[in-house]
């Protein structure tokens, strides 16, 4: 049973965090190089049922909702069959109640049909407040809901949750011993864990367990322009220029009217964004895990200069900038791992400033906004703004705010021609102006 | 600062007693360090042979290893300081007034020189070793532990499984200094008694109830199943996922460096250079070694440098490259001969010899920063089981430090020449090392640290990154050297085979060089590939 895909699936009542939890976890999971795919068995059940009338549908007598329902599901596990066998996925999360032993055991033979290994994911909350918020930031929102009012959404989701609670067989430490699971207590006050067979079961509980979620932002910019900046110099290590540190200053102002509770500040160990937080005044801490790509034999060219010397080199990395690693550097691919304990602490802490890189800064903001690997190393990450990332139900609110001091650009968009034949004239199509 | 040693009843192993001086300046911190404010106190709870030193002992060992100064504070210990000749189990007995006596006048002993170990020696971690069953004394020190200002967090180890606990008692109890006539059956009798007298004051953690506000993790059959609890804070969450990880099945683990390479035969330090012809020769003979052995399910792992790869490749069987397996970056020394350094930099040269494991080579790395790279590889080397890690000089001596629980002053010393296997298997608290050299000559490495007391210079304390106010020029950043270079026709880099549903052999490819590219891609793959280097089951 060696490198066999898995299949996590999610136990527990509605409004319990289910979703939440299996949209961030895939988030994660795609972000760290392992395919990931989530099957949530309610948007089956929507498909299906065009219309939804009331919680009626839900009532365990119901024999035609019953059945529908069934279907449903089998219809998401064969899905699940074909990303994890025919498309190669690695990880699929089965996203629903699957509140009974039955269920559950029904999923498991499944798995074991088709060579998979199960991971059972429990979310088990009773503080009705936390239940409430839950319904009001991501029910009312919903399809189901969409033609009635804020009242008769709750009132119709809390009957819905009636129905599963009188056959809920919550995952026991006796009768499923020999299962694979965590359960998440209290939103993660509490964790029992069981049975945790490999690696990605052990990464998938220490993700489990660092995340919270306690209202909070994070803010990303890059260091203010440097010296290197100006010239259109890639890598090195040179400080801030004029507008550089103007842009420090402009942060300060910024952080200071934002009245940011707790904010802890974080740098890479290079000096333009250590130069940018020593303005601020107030203490941050570095990590050299922030520390921009490393461009190898590339270090301090431009862009033409790459052209002249390495026109292989610079076409290669427009046919694919995600994977390129410059000779004797790095690659975007390699960034992310490197990047991974930053996410996780990230996702521990609360208020948090990160001043780092253009390529570091798009990493970790393909990490929160859900970004494909084609799409990362062309996020638009420019000097002198600050992006506030919020978590707001299932996703990330952005805020970008510029501060109004100019700078050079430093974008490079993909050209048209990136064929290794291609003329000079074509290759640096879209390099930013400088001096 | 000071470092006032204690005498026996404080220290439990004789190399603690050297941690405590070295381990401490708040300006050198790792970043594991930094990120922990207040001092903990881990207590431990249990019947005895649950394994509570096991887990004592190696937390220990790897919070040290990564920069938290941590120390074992076992009541067994000062038990025996006061109680010179240990008679039988009747000491253990709950309605022994005056053995129950001298064993809580021992506890409060032992909580007063962890108060000062983390107020007044710069511990941040203090590791409470006792068996702490009743609600009574774990009461006693949560009172010891509001009054100081520190944060505690428990660790209880439930076990039922009697095979379990009767090879524990074998292993650890039939050598313990309360048995000296090692008499086997009657040990066992003896400490099975020992036992049933705590059963009957056993008050296990109540999570539901008495003690859902306090912050611990229950280790239930030696891992099995977890009940994590509370958890405050990063250290605490590094403490769960580290003991979610350790087990105790036997395997062993095997370390080595890749063959000499053409660089070691000129003396130049790091680059990525191939093998000598003695280098093969050494790979050949890995081999048979690997044969003879026979290694069931051996798990070979690699930097992503040519020579640990060309090594692996010898050996006929896949393995898996980790990047962050790569020698020490020394930036603007890297490829250099230590002459040409001396020359080039001599100051440099100076601070390395003062402070090798801060020492920071401008444009490059520490040993420190190593050990922080190298933390995953420790992870998941507890996780495997029989593993072949194929390193380099600077590497291996973080790994082996890490498994012989070496401290900072030591690490950057260890000797680890070229062309010796060495093979380390957990026994009883520590680590068996057989050291095997494969017979091929090699050049020898390794730099001795010089003679002499060298001061401390404190502008080695003051730099943090390779930007400082104090460093002594603006140097030219040389390219930095990590991957085995690309093949300019196929845009693909390579990458581990992790967690893919085919082994991958060697995915080292030059540009015309004598390595022949003989990855196989799934097909399946194409589309995403996997950037994890977590080995995989």
């Amino acid at each position: 049973m060696t490198n066999c895909p898995t299949l996590i699936v999610t136990v527990g009542l509605p409004a319990r965090g289910k979703t939440y939890i299996s949209k961030k976890l895939t988030r994660y999971l795609n972000w760290i190089g392992v395919p990931t795919k989530e099957f949530n068995v309610g948007d089956y059940r929507r498909e299906c049922l065009k219309i939804y009338k009331s919680f009626e549908f839900f009532r365990p007598d119901n024999e035609e909702g019953v059945k529908i329902r069934r279907q449903c599901a089998m219809s998401a596990l064969n899905d699940v069959r074909q990303y994890l066998s025919v498309e190669g996925g690695q990880v699929a999360v089965f996203d629903a109640t699957n509140t009974t032993r039955d269920r559950r055991g029904t999923i498991m033979k499944f798995a074991e049909q088709n060579g998979f290994k199960v991971f059972f994911v429990e979310s088990v909350c009773e503080d009705p407040e936390v239940i409430a918020q839950n319904i009001v930031q991501v029910k009312l929102e919903n399809p189901d809901y969409m033609n009635c009012s804020s009242e008769e959404a709750i009132e119709d989701f809390m009957e819905r949750i009636k129905c599963y609670e009188t056959s809920y067989q919550p995952l026991d430490e006796d009768l499923d011993s020999d299962v694979s699971y965590i359960k998440i207590m209290d939103v993660g006050r509490r964790y029992l864990v069981n049975r945790v067979v490999d690696h990605i079961q052990s990464r998938i509980v220490y993700y489990l367990m660092n995340i919270h979620i306690t209202p909070r932002s994070i803010y990303l910019c890059r260091h203010g322009e440097s010296d290197l900046n100006i010239k259109g110099r890639i890598g090195g290590d040179s400080g801030l220029s004029g507008r550089g540190k103007e842009f420090a200053k402009r942060l300060r102002n910024f952080l200071e009217e934002q009245n940011i509770k707790d904010l802890k500040i974080w740098t890479s160990q290079m000096k333009r964004t250590i130069q940018t937080a020593e303005c601020l005044g107030v203490p941050y801490e570095q990590w050299k895990s922030l520390n921009e790509i490393d461009a190898g034999v590339c270090e301090e060219m431009m862009y033409e200069e790459i052209q002249e010397h390495f026109p292989l080199e610079f076409a290669l990395r427009d046919q694919d900038k995600y994977r390129y690693r410059y000779p004797k550097g790095e690659s975007y691919e390699d960034l992310v791992q490197r990047l991974e304990p930053v996410i996780m602490e990230l996702e521990r802490q609360e208020n948090v400033l990160v001043i780092c890189h253009q390529a570091i800064m798009r990493c970790l903001l393909a990490y929160f906004l859900d970004k494909t690997s084609h799409e990362l190393p062309y996020l638009k990450c420019p000097l002198h703004t600050v992006l506030k990332l919020t978590p707001v139900a299932y996703g990330c609110k952005v805020e970008s705010v510029y501060l109004g001091v100019e700078s050079v650009n430093t974008h490079r968009d993909r050209p048209e021609n990136v064929n290794v034949q291609r003329s000079t004239e074509d290759a640096l199509q879209t390099v930013p102006a400088h001096l | 600062m000071s470092s006032t040693q204690r005498d026996s009843g404080a220290s439990t192993n004789s190399t603690e007693a050297k941690k405590t001086d070295p381990r401490w300046n708040e300006k050198k911190c790792s970043w594991a360090s930094y990120m922990t404010n207040s001092p903990t106190m881990i207590v431990m709870i249990g019947l005895p042979a649950r394994g509570k030193t096991y887990m004592s002992k190696k937390l220990t060992r790897y919070l040290n290893w990564i920069g938290v100064p941590t120390k074992v504070f076992n009541l067994g210990v000062y038990r025996r300081e006061a109680v010179r000749a240990y008679k039988s189990y009747d000491f253990f007995r709950h309605d022994n007034e005056e053995a129950m006596k001298i064993r809580k006048q021992c506890a409060l002993v032992a909580l007063q020189d962890v108060r000062v170990y983390l107020t007044e020696e710069g511990g941040q971690i203090a590791v409470f070793d006792a068996t702490n069953t009743t609600r009574e004394r774990r009461d006693l020190i949560q009172a010891f532990v509001k009054e100081n200002g520190f944060k505690v967090f428990f660790v209880e180890s439930v076990c039922d499984d009697p095979d379990v606990i009767a090879a524990n008692i074998l292993e650890v109890k039939v050598s313990s200094p309360d048995y000296p006539e090692k008499h086997r059956e009657r040990v066992m009798e003896d400490f099975l008694k020992r036992i049933e007298c705590y059963k009957v004051t056993y008050q296990l953690l109540d999570p539901d109830d008495y003690d859902k506000d306090l912050s611990f993790i229950k280790v239930i059959n030696v891992g099995q199943r977890f009940l994590v609890n509370r958890v405050q804070d990063y250290i605490q969450s590094k403490i769960v996922y580290y003991l979610m990880n350790i087990h105790v099945h036997s395997h062993s683990i095997y370390l080595c460096r890749h063959g000499e390479s053409n660089h070691n035969v000129e003396g130049r330090i790091g680059g990525d250079s191939e093998l000598s012809p003695r280098g093969k020769q050494f790979a050949h003979a890995l081999r048979d070694f690997i044969d003879e052995h026979k290694l069931s399910d051996l798990k070979v792992w690699t930097s992503q440098l040519r020579r640990t790869i060309q090594t692996a490749e010898e050996l006929g069987v896949p393995y898996e490259q980790w990047k962050i397996l790569n020698e020490i970056d020394a930036g603007v020394c890297e490829e250099m001969t230590y002459q040409m350094i001396q020359d080039s930099f001599p100051e440099e040269f100076a601070l390395r010899d003062q402070d090798k494991y801060h020492y920071r080579y401008p444009g490059g790395e520490s040993y420190q920063d190593l050990v922080q790279r190298l933390e995953p590889v420790i992870m998941e080397l507890e996780r495997q089981g029989n593993v072949l890690v194929i390193c380099h000089q600077a590497v291996m001596r973080c790994l082996l430090a890490y498994f012989l629980d070496k401290g900072a002053d030591d690490l950057p010393y260890m000797k680890c020449p070229l062309h010796t296997v060495l093979k380390l298997t957990p026994v009883a608290y520590g680590c068996k090392v057989e050291m095997f050299y494969l017979n091929v000559e090699a050049v020898n490495t390794h730099r001795d640290r010089p003679l002499g007391k060298n001061p401390r210079d404190s502008a080695l304390i003051h730099r943090r990154n390779s930007y400082t106010p104090l460093s002594s020029h603006d140097q030219v950043k040389r390219p930095r050297l990590y991957s085995a270079g690309n093949q300019p026709w196929l845009p693909l880099a390579p990458t581990p085979s992790a967690l893919m549903p085919e082994r991958l052999q060697s995915q080292a490819r030059t540009g015309g060089s004598c390595l022949s590219p003989c990855a196989k891609e799934s097909t399946l793959m194409a589309a995403k590939k996997l950037v994890a280097v977590f080995a995989s089951e």
